[in-house]
């Protein structure tokens, strides 16, 4: 099978390049980091992030031709020939497919990702309705592999200034908990011209998912409460 | 050669469930801690665990901690130390109850308390039928309180290391852990970091197997460590095979699958487990339905081309409840086993999981070994919590769900243990002169060798030896050729060569250093299953079929130094109430 990777070790390239394989690969061989894995045994300095190997502990996300994605979950039959990896686009690249995702977390950490509720807590759990539960769905199943922010062009800009798809969903995971007690705390944090707004609805973060959530359709729901809290 | 040196009162290497529990006690009561980890906290291998964590709280019908600490002690074959079992079962609610205060998105019953699965192994009233004492996030569990604990410690401003690996303890001439010499993935810098209070919280070694639910970063770090600063690894030959593995890709399935009313079918369409465990049925304990699968396997009456597998079925559960309770295991399933769960049934086959052993260490996750004659001396400074330590809270078999509370319990009580300690009026010792040595060493051999294989075929080979030489059933002759083949393994690591020297982001290295853990960790392993010559729990030997309590109810403690072996008595003695003495195990 057939691959073009971007390779960059700052210590010995003066710049990227791309390097072709063409690796034999073995029938167990099914998801794109399993052809990755191999060919590591063949060219021990190529270098990418990996773990649980079952998409769910967010390591391996790269671009893969033109799309990014989870290595672990990304069938090498539905990919075209030769597959094109690339690091994720947008943060500084430490070496060849493994990025620097400092900014990513940043963005995630201001948005206070932790329920705020002063009140003491009874000595048994808080109650919560199954429909109030139900609202955490499709929220807090994210798993911070970057793929969403990293694919939009706002994010792009001003990675410095505008939270980012996965942030804001998070964000919203907070908003949406009933035993949450900081709503207003946390409007005020993303009532911003970058914070929140720098959405554009372009929905690169919706295409991409690998856990299939919609950070886009989480946005609108903090839109609307911002629109509410104003009128 | 000097290393520059940091100074910490504590710090935790590995920040799964049990290391970022631990630090969530030690940030919030104001004590400088670091937390060394080989992958950004939420990366750890506690996101991929599933079904539920075990609590009695009596949430869907009536339960009680004594019930939940009686089935633990059957399901570890009285294995378990009784203290131990005791202190977590009663901790269990409390635990449980903190997590959903700290934010845990637990699902919910109509009164809104926390739902609560049936699982393998638990019972209501001593083994009389199941219980529902699961506590679950659909079959996300382990991801949601990973999440939750990260996000606290957040809140408490945790200081977190991303991307450090330790490499070694630092022992001074008493015998006192001083802290680690840690190496930074990114640049390649080597660093001690030093500390009053060091706490191993690195996780399991599942990748010693070829066929492993475990994750690439599961390498047995901190039992690597341990060893090779003399300290003992208890009960290594108990490592679980989790029944539903997922046919050639090793992707956990949940028990929760059987929890919700999954069924385990052989080729002949039938529900052999009815056969093996007439009472608990697919929900007896995991080794038991492990050897069920692997006997069915064996006898013929497996399912596929190849007869290799045994088929788990869920399509009776209905749309509703796969897509509300398990909607991951249906994407695992389509994604690596080709089949929707909701019409098909899934090909699973028992697969490496759990390593029951580990460092040896008491209720308040101090380590402890033998020493002046002393059987548990506390070695000073020194602490490992959830999978890496041996407590021993499992014994030869763990139930389901008691990993997760295990983190949650042992990781809080090490943390309260070690605030008490009152370490900011403590003064750090003396380092020894020779401290950062070992590492550097190591470090050293694997840049400098030169001509040898890389890691990789080493590695594949040490999985193949372990799968084929220790699997679910062993015997003395398939040991002891696994002993011999895994010393030769030892040598073949120790010519190791990588041939990529790059300080940045050095993936090479790193598997290179990793495989000298999963060497210990092996070692360890083998040479303790070949040693005891019963079948007890996970350990199953077809040359030796029944448990032997005059001769084996005692753990095992292993050593690096001439493989040495030493035994232990089990603590049989709760800490307030009445024993469970041995008795034969059926479900």
């Amino acid at each position: 099978m057939k691959f073009r990777i971007y390779r960059y070790d700052p210590e010995k390239d003066a710049k990227p390049y791309v390097k072709d394989y063409d690796v034999e690969l073995a029938v167990t061989d099914r998801m794109l980091l399993d052809a990755l894995v191999r060919l590591k045994s063949v060219d021990e300095s190529l270098s990418f992030r990996r773990s649980c190997r079952e998409g769910v502990c967010g390591s391996d996300a790269m671009n893969i031709n033109g799309k990014n994605g989870l290595a672990c979950i990304t069938n090498l039959k539905e990919l075209k020939e030769p597959i094109e990896l690339r690091p994720l686009p947008g943060l500084p690249v430490i070496r060849d497919l493994i990025v620097d995702m400092s900014q990513f977390f940043k963005q995630y950490h201001s948005i206070r990702p932790y329920v705020v509720n002063e009140a003491p807590p009874p000595e048994k759990e808080r109650l919560q309705s199954p429909e109030d539960r139900e609202e955490l769905d499709g929220l807090y199943e994210c798993i911070l592999c970057a793929c969403c922010s990293t694919s939009c062009p706002s994010f792009w800009w001003n990675p410095d200034k505008f939270v980012g798809p996965a942030g804001l969903l998070q964000a919203y995971r907070f908003i949406a908990d009933s035993r949450d007690a900081a709503i207003n705390e946390r409007l005020d944090n993303l009532e911003d011209p970058y914070r929140l707004f720098r959405c554009y609805s372009i929905m690169n973060c919706v295409d991409v998912c690998p856990k299939g959530l919609n950070p886009t359709r989480a946005i609108g729901k903090i839109k609307d409460l911002l629109v509410k809290r104003a009128v | 050669m000097t290393l520059p040196v940091r100074r910490f009162d504590a710090i935790i290497v590995g920040a799964g469930g049990a290391g970022m529990r631990a630090s969530l006690q030690l940030a919030e009561a104001g004590l400088s801690v670091a937390v060394l980890t080989k992958v950004f906290p939420t990366r750890s291998h506690t996101v991929a665990a599933q079904g539920g964590i075990g609590a009695s709280l009596g949430n869907m019908s009536e339960d009680s901690w004594l019930w939940h600490m009686y089935d633990t002690i059957k399901g570890s074959d009285w294995l378990g130390d009784q203290d131990a079992i005791e202190y977590m079962c009663r901790m269990a609610p409390k635990v449980v109850y903190e997590l959903e205060h700290f934010g845990m998105p637990f699902d919910r019953n109509p009164d809104g308390t926390i739902y609560q699965r049936p699982f393998g192994g638990h019972s209501a009233n001593f083994g009389e039928k199941p219980v529902q004492r699961a506590c679950a996030a659909a079959d996300r569990t382990g991801h949601a309180m990973l999440h939750t604990l990260y996000q606290r410690n957040v809140r408490a401003h945790t200081h977190f290391f991303v991307e450090w690996m330790a490499l070694d303890l630092v022992r001074d001439a008493e015998g006192d852990v001083l802290g680690v010499v840690a190496y930074e993935m990114e640049t390649g810098e080597v660093m001690i970091l030093q500390a009053k209070a060091t706490v191993f919280a690195t996780g399991g070694a599942g990748r010693i197997f070829a066929a492993s639910t475990n994750a690439f970063i599961n390498t047995g770090d901190g039992l690597g460590m341990a060893a090779r600063a003399g300290i003992p690894l208890e009960d290594m030959e108990f490592w679980q095979f989790h029944p539903t593995g997922v046919a050639g890709a090793g992707v956990l399935i949940t028990e929760g699958v059987r929890g919700e009313g999954g069924i385990l079918l052989n080729c002949n369409g039938e529900r052999f487990m009815e056969r093996y465990a007439p009472n608990l049925k697919d929900l007896a304990s995991r080794d038991v339905v492990s050897r069920s699968m692997d006997q069915e396997i064996k006898e013929g009456r497996g399912c596929g081309p190849h007869k290799d597998h045994v088929l788990l079925k869920l399509d009776h559960l209905g749309p509703d409840v796969i897509l509300k309770r398990l909607p991951s295991i249906r994407e695992i399933a389509l994604k690596f086993a080709n089949v929707d769960p909701i019409r098909e049934p899934i090909p699973v086959v028992p697969t490496i999981h759990y390593m029951m052993g580990g460092i040896p260490t008491n209720v308040h996750g101090q380590v402890v070994a033998p020493s002046g004659g002393a059987t548990n001396a506390v070695v000073n400074g020194f602490y490992a919590v959830g999978e890496c330590a041996c407590v021993s809270v499992h014994g030869a078999n763990r139930l389901g769900t008691n990993s997760l509370l295990d983190l949650l319990v042992f990781g809080r009580a090490a943390g309260n243990f070690i605030v008490d300690q009152r370490l900011d009026r403590v003064e750090h010792k003396e380092l020894p002169r020779d401290a950062g040595d070992a590492a550097l060493s190591r470090l050293a051999r694997i840049d400098s060798n030169q001509g040898g294989e890389g890691m990789a075929p080493i590695a594949a080979d040490l999985r193949n030896t372990m799968q084929a030489h220790c699997g679910v059933f062993r015997n003395a002759e398939l040991l002891s050729e696994g002993v011999r083949k895994v010393m030769e393994l030892e040598q073949r690591a120790l010519r190791v060569t990588c041939a990529d020297k790059s300080r940045t982001f050095n993936t090479a290295r790193v598997e290179a250093l990793e495989l000298d853990n999963l060497i210990e960790t092996a070692k360890a392993t083998i040479v303790s299953a070949e040693a005891r010559t019963e079948s007890r729990g996970a350990q199953a030997r077809s040359d030796f079929p029944g448990r032997d309590d005059a001769n084996w109810l005692k753990h095992t403690l292993w050593y690096r130094d001439g493989n040495r072996l030493d035994y232990k008595p089990v603590n049989l003695k709760p800490l307030s109430v009445e024993a469970f003495p041995p008795k034969s195990r059926t479900y």
